[in-house]
């Protein structure tokens, strides 16, 4: 059992919880990941570890609800906790000095971009952030990356904050002005990472992403997470999560990550109808005669 | 041995095996020989005395022939389900060269189921603490028997699991038909009963280094038993097609994590009227063979580039496949995974074989028949061609030695690797194999440990 011991919502859907977890607070380096597991009859997802705190023996995992299994995990509080929690998985994102390092976060691949760029601005890199979000109530770690970053844009698509546009555009505005990047990070929607890729392949600018395939048990065990770069076939809990962009078949992560889109469309249907007749047994004070399946 | 009839299993994950009635045990008992040669005990890789144990169930005492199974063997409910028994005891049998060999696996389980639902296993006594810490990781058959030995020489042991729950191949790969998941959970709950402790969720090599359980937690020696879980591939074209699994993620998702049941929320593919392909002929292909066909495949067809005779599968296994209306296509491999225009696998295409001269391994090596590749449907298919070593520790631990393929190096007799204090066995050791094999294995490493602790001499 991992204790919840601070659990708050950043933005509607997307909730911050500090977690009890001292072997993986310990052990952490950024960009890797954990495996959890919410419930006894849970699935296992793969979430990016936000912050350690090594002394405090605690992480920080930043969580979209988009599934039952995210959602589900959002209707979590502090002092509540999470059946089952492995960690750190995959290959700490490489630190060192790159001279500029751009970051690029889109929606909550922000959360992941987070502390490499705190690593890498430690590492004695400039650092330029661009942070992109659907609208402004979607923009999340802001004030932190600002005080990270030696200069930071953020984009939406509404232009209800920030500049009006894409952070493909903002890059390539950097570039076109003779910015000498030597490294960009992008994180974030699959079509995001691709033009981003695109933007810089001509260029031969170092880009890294980091990518999200389905993953079961984190280790190598399995070879669901696989992946196509650098035209071979790679396990991305073992040999990433961080791929080099320009090697990296998007094409084929969308694919693969729409195996069972079908059952979690149906299993979330199932579960906010059920959540939906909890609020409303609560709000008549009745005794419910469904039982709370879910925990 | 009585079963479940395969019209009805086939639709369902409960045991086909039913188990001996006491009067069919004892009737069994009866056709042993007693012979002079022992030629079963010799044959079982850890030496069970089958001559005694059957001796006391035809006098009745199920109690004590279970324990005196445990001697030799503390996992008998489990290897009495899973033994390769015609590769050892029941082929060693001297009866076999003229009917059929003493049915030795179904006397073991016999015992075994007799003692668990008689509520009575007689757990050993536990001498005074030696103030010794072992640290063990993984926790399949290696890790658990070693555990169990080393517990009832007085040291305190913590196993290490990478996974939610522990068991290893027992609870992720082999299935609730063939080894009921209850009964690696009875025996783990006699081992924590025993005093062993459990810490699942840690990957040794990730959440903490091996080095750092000797350096800053104080274990005395590390036994490690990780086991060969990394899947091969073929690298055929289209092997990252949707409907593409390796045998391991697709049995993890069923028996680790219970797709089979609704109530549970891991996904896997709905193969429901499906046509389905497995490639392989070990114990793991035929795992997931009828597994598929539980989960509701219209065909579940077995894909193996040599013959039925060269297929490993323990025998048995192969029977039941047949009978639930598996169908083998021997002789046959695959060539390329072929998919629609969204990436979902359609078809697998595969080519004839035949077997040529005799390898130096004395296998024939199956070679492609020109001109004769043909296509069979498939929505799933499932690669089951073998696995490698779990490489966690191994990379983590730059004085482990290792040899081809990352499998760790370990003296044959004391199972001591090139680290002091550092212990390895089973199929992280020997690449992929029996799951008696493995129990063997760590009953050597608790010997060699002990030895080493009290000697203190590497
Ligand atoms: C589907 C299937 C069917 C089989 N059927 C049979 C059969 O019928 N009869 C038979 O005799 N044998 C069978 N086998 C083979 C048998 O199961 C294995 O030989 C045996 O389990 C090996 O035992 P082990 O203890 O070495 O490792 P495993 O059982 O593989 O256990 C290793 C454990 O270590 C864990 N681990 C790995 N790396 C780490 C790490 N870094 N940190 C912490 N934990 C880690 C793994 O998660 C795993 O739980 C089968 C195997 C499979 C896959
Ligand atoms: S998640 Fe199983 S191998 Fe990567």
């Amino acid at each position: 059992m991992f204790p919840i011991v601070q659990a708050q919502f950043l933005a509607p859907d997307v909730k911050r919880f500090v977690i009890e977890a001292p072997r993986i607070a310990k052990a952490y380096r950024a960009g890797q990941f954990v495996i959890l597991r919410v419930y006894d009859k849970g699935e296992r997802v793969p979430l990016t570890i936000s912050e350690a705190d090594a002394a405090a023996g605690t992480i920080a995992i930043i969580v979209q609800g988009v599934g039952k299994t995210t959602k589900l995990l959002n209707t979590l509080e502090a002092g509540q906790s999470i059946l089952d929690v492995v960690g750190p998985l995959g290959r700490p994102s490489e630190i060192k000095s790159y001279g500029t390092v751009v970051v690029i976060g889109g929606g909550v691949g922000t959360a992941i971009a987070y502390p490499t760029a705190v690593a890498m601005k430690k590492a004695g890199n400039r650092v330029v952030t661009i942070l992109g979000a659907r609208t402004k109530g979607l923009l999340i770690l802001e004030e932190q990356l600002r005080s990270t970053s030696d200069e930071l844009f953020v984009m939406t698509d509404d232009g209800s904050y920030g500049e009006k546009g894409l952070v493909t555009r903002k890059l390539a505005e950097l570039v076109d002005g003779g910015a000498a990047i030597g490294l960009v990070l992008a994180i974030g929607p699959i079509p995001m990472m691709r033009a981003v890729a695109e933007a810089t392949r001509p260029r031969t600018i170092h880009t890294m992403v980091s990518l999200n395939p389905i993953m079961v048990d984190g280790t190598g065990m399995c070879g669901g997470c696989r992946v196509m770069a650098g035209g071979k076939s790679q396990f991305a809990c073992v040999d990433g999560p961080e791929f080099d962009a320009h090697e990296v078949d998007f094409g084929l992560l969308m694919q693969r990550n729409a195996m069972y889109r079908e059952r979690e469309k149906q299993e979330l249907a199932e579960f906010e109808a059920q959540q939906q007749h909890a609020t409303m047994c609560a709000e008549i004070g009745g005794a419910c005669k469904v039982e709370n399946q879910q925990r | 041995m009585p079963e479940q009839p395969p019209e009805t299993r086939g639709g369902n994950f409960k045991e086909v095996n039913l188990g001996l009635e006491a009067h069919a045990a004892q009737a069994e008992a009866q056709r042993c020989l007693t012979c002079a040669s022992g030629a079963c005990t010799h044959g079982c890789p850890v030496g069970v005395k089958v001559r005694e144990f059957v001796d006391l169930v035809l006098a009745g005492e199920y109690l004590a022939a279970a324990k005196k199974i445990r001697e030799d063997n503390v996992l008998p409910a489990i290897t009495g389900r899973v033994c390769p028994q015609e590769d050892q005891c029941e082929g060693a049998c001297v009866m076999g060269r003229k009917a059929a060999p003493l049915a030795i696996g179904y006397l073991e389980r016999f015992v075994a189921d007799w003692e668990r639902e008689h509520g009575q296993v007689g757990l050993p006594t536990i001498p005074p603490p030696t103030g010794k810490k072992i640290a063990i990781v993984g926790s399949g058959p290696a890790a658990l028997s070693c555990a169990g030995d080393l517990v009832q020489r007085g040291h305190a042991v913590t196993v290490f699991e990478a996974l939610h729950e522990i068991g290893g191949v027992l609870i992720y790969g082999i299935p609730e038909f063939r080894l009921p998941k209850d009964i690696v959970r009875e025996e783990v709950e006699n081992l924590a009963k025993m005093g062993v402790k459990f810490e699942t969720n840690v990957v040794v090599g990730k959440t903490v280094t091996l080095d750092a359980l000797m350096q800053e937690e104080g274990y005395h020696a590390v036994f490690v038993a990780t086991g060969a879980g990394l899947p091969q591939f073929m690298n055929i074209p289209g092997e990252n097609l949707n409907g593409v699994y390796s045998a391991n993620e697709f049995l993890t998702r069923v028996n680790l994590l219970r797709a089979y049941d609704a109530g549970f929320d891991q996904p896997v593919f709905d193969c429901r009227g499906k046509d389905v392909v497995v490639v392989g002929g070990g114990n793991v292909a035929m795992d997931a063979v009828r597994t598929a066909l539980r989960l509701g495949a219209k065909n579940a067809r077995l894909v193996y580039r040599r013959s039925e005779e060269e297929m490993p599968a323990r025998k048995e296994e192969v029977h039941h496949a047949k009978d639930e209306g598996v169908q083998f296509m021997m002789l046959t491999n695959p060539t390329a995974f072929l998919g629609d225009e969204k990436g979902w696998l359609q078809k697998v295409r595969c080519v004839r074989m035949e077997l040529g001269e005799a390898d130096a391994s004395g296998r024939r090596s199956p070679k492609p028949v020109p001109g004769s590749e043909f296509e069979v449907e498939a929505a799933m298919a499932i690669v089951a061609v073998g696995t490698t070593a779990n490489p966690l520790v191994q990379q983590t631990t730059p004085d482990l030695r290792t040899r081809k393929g990352g499998y760790i190096e370990a003296e044959p007799e004391t199972l001591r690797t090139s680290k002091r204090g550092v212990f390895a066995g089973g199929d992280i050791v020997t690449g992929a194999a029996t799951v008696i094999l493995a129990m063997g294995a760590g009953r050597k490493a608790a010997a060699g440990i002990d030895a080493y602790l009290q000697s203190g001499a590497w």
